[in-house]
């Protein structure tokens, strides 16, 4: 039931209406956390569907594309990772 | 888990006693430790992991206790693994001359591999890499090992002109570009490597944990005969639910060992040359 009751107060707060008393400081996390991984996200689908079709093209450079991709993934992911780690250290 | 079921099954918890879903929570993730050595406890992600580096070295012993030219039995899955990670990782990133990180490579890949099965096995049900400091462990390991080989085949300055310098860019930009890369492959680099594995991990087991509580939870629920078609059938769609999660949960420990596993071949061969 507690977590149905901060659910409406978050309603409220985004109707505008009056009977506001707390949000959580977690529903900011989570909600944050969500914006910081749009970017990631799709950074990732570009990385990997760029991949691919660069190996359509041309198969024989799979080899050193998928080693490219890797390193490219590891630094996108790597933002969505601090975005996980920073309310960690946010006292 | 247990805390969350105990808690609630005491005060007879469902949807209309108001006591609300149990919803997983961080403390799922802290066990009563069996003993204490000092102000280190022993529990059960220790027992895992344990367990899962028993599990590795004698399925590797038993595979290669006497090898055959022509293999049989085990000693076939035994080959198939290990040329899995040659043929997938350790080829395309290392190439020949890498041919000595192999015996690394694959207890690496299938040390995780076997530690995040755990957990999907019934009774153990719990995938150690998600407490935070088990991959900080072997992430610390990496860390060190390719510092430490960069430094051997390229010299201090050397190396860290390599991580930090990417080749061709013009000298106006550096002061800008050398504490960016500088942070982004030093210190960045064996933290995104742990965390990456901690919370797949962790996200997986909570998603596990959710389904499961809401099967348990939604059947109690139907206890009461007024809602127990709509307690059950939910119950069901939820039970169902936890099928598929487990399936991806397949996937995804996989996939995180093997990520694991490039990333530390790529950051070695990193070490060997400047791109």
């Amino acid at each position: 039931m507690q977590h149905l009751v901060h659910l409406h107060h978050l309603l409220y707060v985004a109707a505008g209406s009056s009977p506001v008393t707390t949000i959580h400081v977690q529903w900011i996390g989570a909600l944050t956390y969500g914006l910081a991984a749009i970017g990631p996200g799709i950074g990732i689908g570009l990385i990997f569907g760029s991949t691919i079709q660069s190996i359509a093209r041309q198969p024989e450079a799979a080899g050193r594309v998928t080693g490219l991709m890797w390193i490219g993934f590891a630094l996108t992911e790597s933002l969505a990772l601090i975005g996980i780690a920073v309310p960690f250290f946010i006292k | 888990m247990s805390y969350v079921l105990a808690t609630s099954a005491a005060g007879g918890c469902h949807l209309f006693s108001g006591c609300g879903f149990p919803s997983p929570s961080i403390n799922d993730f802290y066990f009563t430790p069996f003993f204490k050595v000092g102000s280190v406890g022993f529990g059960k992600p220790g027992l895992l992991m344990l367990l899962s580096t028993a599990l590795v070295l004698l399925f590797f012993w038993f595979a290669f206790r006497s090898p055959k030219l022509v293999p049989r039995g085990i000693q076939n899955v035994g080959e198939m693994g290990i040329l899995f990670v040659r043929d997938q990782i350790l080829r395309p990133q290392l190439g020949k001359r890498g041919e000595k990180w192999l015996p690394f490579l694959v207890s690496l890949f299938f040390f995780i591999w076997i530690n995040n099965i755990m957990g999907i096995i019934p009774i153990l049900y719990f995938p150690a890499m998600s407490k935070y400091g088990y991959p900080v462990a072997l992430a610390g390991m990496v860390w060190f090992i390719y510092i430490g080989l960069g430094i051997k085949h390229q010299g201090l300055v050397g190396y860290f002109k390599s991580l930090t310098i990417p080749s061709g860019s013009p000298t106006w930009i550096l002061p800008l570009l050398i504490p960016i890369e500088f942070f982004s492959n030093v210190l960045v680099r064996p933290f995104t490597l742990s965390v990456r594995l901690f919370a797949n991990m962790l996200a997986g087991h909570v998603l596990l944990l959710v389904f499961t509580l809401a099967t348990w939870y939604l059947l109690t629920v139907s206890a009461g005969a007024l809602h127990s078609a709509v307690g059950v059938a939910s119950a069901a769609v939820s039970f169902i639910v936890t099928i598929l999660v487990t399936a991806l949960e397949v996937l995804v420990q996989a996939l995180q060992a093997f990520i694991f596993t490039i990333l530390t071949a790529t950051y070695i061969s990193g070490a060997y040359e400047a791109h």
